[in-house]
């Protein structure tokens, strides 16, 4: 432990911890605050008259039928979309691994798409799975698979799944090629003289070691599927058809700012709060727990 | 058990640099067999294309008559400790040992059976339910063994195993090392660069030098007949003294004559420094060489001293028991009588 560091002064510990207080002060707690005031009141879209009608907006918002499905739409997006990018990523990076010739130039063509903005990765799905103009469409016609994202939910969620994994492929790559080379080789070397083949050696040797970085990213990856994909969203699908591919970020900004019910919106913003903080609790105090650090 | 036959093996990496150059060696049953050599001379990727974990470019390895440079490690049936040790770390010391046998699809039963029997002689039984992480160097050491000893394979290979110990240590493993071999009568081949470990463990020492074997024989023979002025100064501690010789080998460097029966073509003499003595001015036995010696360093170890010296026209080391009486800046007769030297043509190979 470094030793404590104690000031002769009482007063200039606090003034030099006062710039973070005052941007987290400012920037975090007042505009949570902001939400938290705002979800009791009951406001003309016009913001001319409020009323304070304390849990209200929370009775109203959790008995709507269309907020109990905005919250499944959510889970299953972002369990999808955390095991497909996280999914995919892990197998890319252990081919990777194999790779003999020019691995560099390999990887770094695989972080590439993390440079796409979100909106226009969705614009680039949007097109290619256009049922009357996409080129993917059009193949999978031709495979004799009915496609239609635009008026089917299931497809639409399937667009979305695909568009928001695709951009979160090469973030998770990029760790699991790190973790992958974080394992000494002798490991690997040990366990192939212990007879395991390819397949053991990867489940009981490679997987858990790599818990780890998996972990890391589980919280990272399901984070960006819960509140980073409102563009993706907002391009691709824009929580349609009907309400399939709504979640709970999309119909906050729906309820908020399209159809102005602005305490509704507050009241959506702080329960979504409270499932991010619960979720991060849950993910650090239980997963980590099966975690093996070194 | 097991043999293990090394032909004319080489290894050429892709950019065409040749680690090793074509070695065969000959490993008979139960034998261990130490491969010693400086860094970078081919000892550790022989070990490594033995246990299949390097291709082997040319050349044959064959283990218990079976040619095996196609087949993986997993089949070859070997045991490798590592100079890290290579435990795996999310695993529990039990199942660290277990792991290579569950594998194989042996029962349950007899996996715990020779886990603990294993784990009992090498003192490790109190041990089972930690993991890697919270063992001393030591213990991982002894673990490593044991995931090598329970699988029973037929050849153990050692890859620097105690080169992460401390010295003291060392001593202890090497002597364990040695007397688990002995009982177990497992094929061994351990790589190493200490020299002292070569030369207390062998059955069979190779020493090897830029990817090619310099010497192949028992550790002793080595140590009294060095093949190669190589071998010479890199078996024995302090190596031995080397003075180049001048005109037919009539003379030393800085001119003055040996006085000595010199074989032909032979270019360097060679005397180990607990052959030579320190002389008074009388009789020397006939045949001996004799050098007027300047003392410029002593160094005492306790039960002996060794003298650094200026001497014909380079430097040597002598040996002398006990405290040493010389002082830097003295001036002795250093005496090596003549069944005690070593004589190397232009080549560097013993004559």
């Amino acid at each position: 432990m470094t030793p404590r560091v104690v000031f002769p002064n009482k007063v200039l510990p606090y003034l030099l911890v006062a710039p973070q207080l005052a941007i987290t002060l400012i920037f975090f707690y007042w505009p949570a605050g902001q939400a938290l005031y705002q979800s009791m009141l009951k406001e003309d879209p016009f913001g001319l008259k409020s009323k304070f009608v304390w849990f209200d907006n929370f009775a109203k918002v959790l008995s709507q039928p269309a907020y109990v499905n905005s919250i499944k739409v959510t889970v299953v997006f972002s369990v999808a979309t955390a095991a497909v990018a996280m999914g995919v990523a892990l197998l890319l990076a252990v081919m990777a691994e194999k790779v003999v010739r020019s691995k560099g130039f390999y990887r770094t063509l695989m972080i590439w798409p993390y440079a796409v903005a979100p909106a226009i990765a969705g614009m680039l799905f949007l097109f290619m799975f256009n049922p009357s103009i996409g080129s993917v469409a059009v193949l999978l016609r031709r495979l004799g698979l009915h496609w239609d994202p635009v008026l089917d939910g299931t497809d639409a969620m399937i667009l979305l799944v695909v568009a928001a994994s695709w951009k979160q492929i090469s973030y998770n790559f990029l760790f699991f090629v790190a973790g992958l080379q974080a394992i000494p080789k002798s490991l690997i070397e040990a366990a192939a003289i212990d007879g395991a083949g390819e397949t053991k050696r990867f489940w009981t040797i490679v997987f858990p070691l790599l818990a780890p970085t998996t972990f890391f990213l589980l919280v990272i990856n399901t984070t960006y599927a819960f509140f980073d994909t409102f563009g993706i969203v907002h391009a691709v699908t824009g929580g349609g058809p009907g309400k399939a591919t709504e979640t709970l970020v999309y119909k906050v900004y729906n309820d908020g700012f399209v159809n102005l019910l602005l305490g509704s919106s507050a009241a959506q913003s702080v329960i979504l709060m409270v499932i991010v903080i619960a979720l991060t609790a849950i993910q650090f105090r239980y997963v980590e727990r099966k975690v093996h650090y070194g | 058990m097991a043999t293990v036959d090394l032909k004319d093996v080489k290894k050429v990496y892709a950019g065409g640099v040749e680690a090793v150059k074509g070695v065969s060696i000959a490993i008979p049953d139960k034998a261990l067999c130490v491969l010693v050599g400086p860094s970078g001379c081919g000892k550790s990727t022989l070990l490594r294309m033995i246990a299949g974990l390097e291709a082997i470019s040319s050349g044959t390895c064959s283990i218990d008559g079976r040619k095996v440079n196609e087949i993986g490690p997993t089949e070859r049936d070997i045991a490798m400790v590592f100079q890290n040790y290579a435990l795996y770390p999310h695993m529990k010391v039990y199942d660290n040992m277990a792991y290579g046998l569950r594998n194989r699809g042996t029962p349950k039963d007899e996996i715990d059976r020779r886990v603990k029997e294993v784990a009992e002689t090498l003192e490790l039984s109190h041990l089972l339910d930690r993991r890697p992480r919270e063992l001393s160097g030591g213990q991982r050491q002894r673990v490593a063994m044991g995931r090598a000893i329970v699988r029973s394979p037929k050849v153990f290979l050692f890859d620097e195993p105690l080169s992460n110990l401390d010295a003291k240590l060392r001593g202890q493993m090497r002597v364990e090392i040695k007397n688990l071999q002995r009982s177990l009568g497992v094929t061994s081949v351990y790589v190493t660069h200490d020299q002292l470990e070569a030369m207390t463990l062998a059955d069979m020492l190779v020493v090897m030098n830029a990817g090619l074997v310099e010497q192949i024989g028992a550790p002793l023979d080595v140590y009294e007949k060095p093949a190669s002025t190589f071998v010479a100064s890199f078996i024995g501690a302090p190596p031995m003294n080397l003075l180049p010789l001048i005109g037919d080998g009539t003379s030393f460097a800085d001119g003055s004559a040996t006085g000595l029966a010199t074989p032909a073509k032979a270019v360097t003499i060679g005397f180990r420094p607990e052959d030579a003595d320190v002389a008074a001015n009388g009789e020397v036995p006939a045949g001996s060489v004799t050098l007027p010696a300047t003392v410029q360093a002593v160094e005492p170890v306790g039960a002996e001293s060794f003298l650094h010296c200026a001497a014909a026209g380079g430097s040597i080391v002598v040996r002398v028991a006990g405290r040493a009486t010389a002082q830097p800046g003295d001036n002795l007769r250093v005496v090596a009588t003549a069944e005690s030297l070593h004589w190397f043509d232009q080549a560097g190979k013993r004559i």
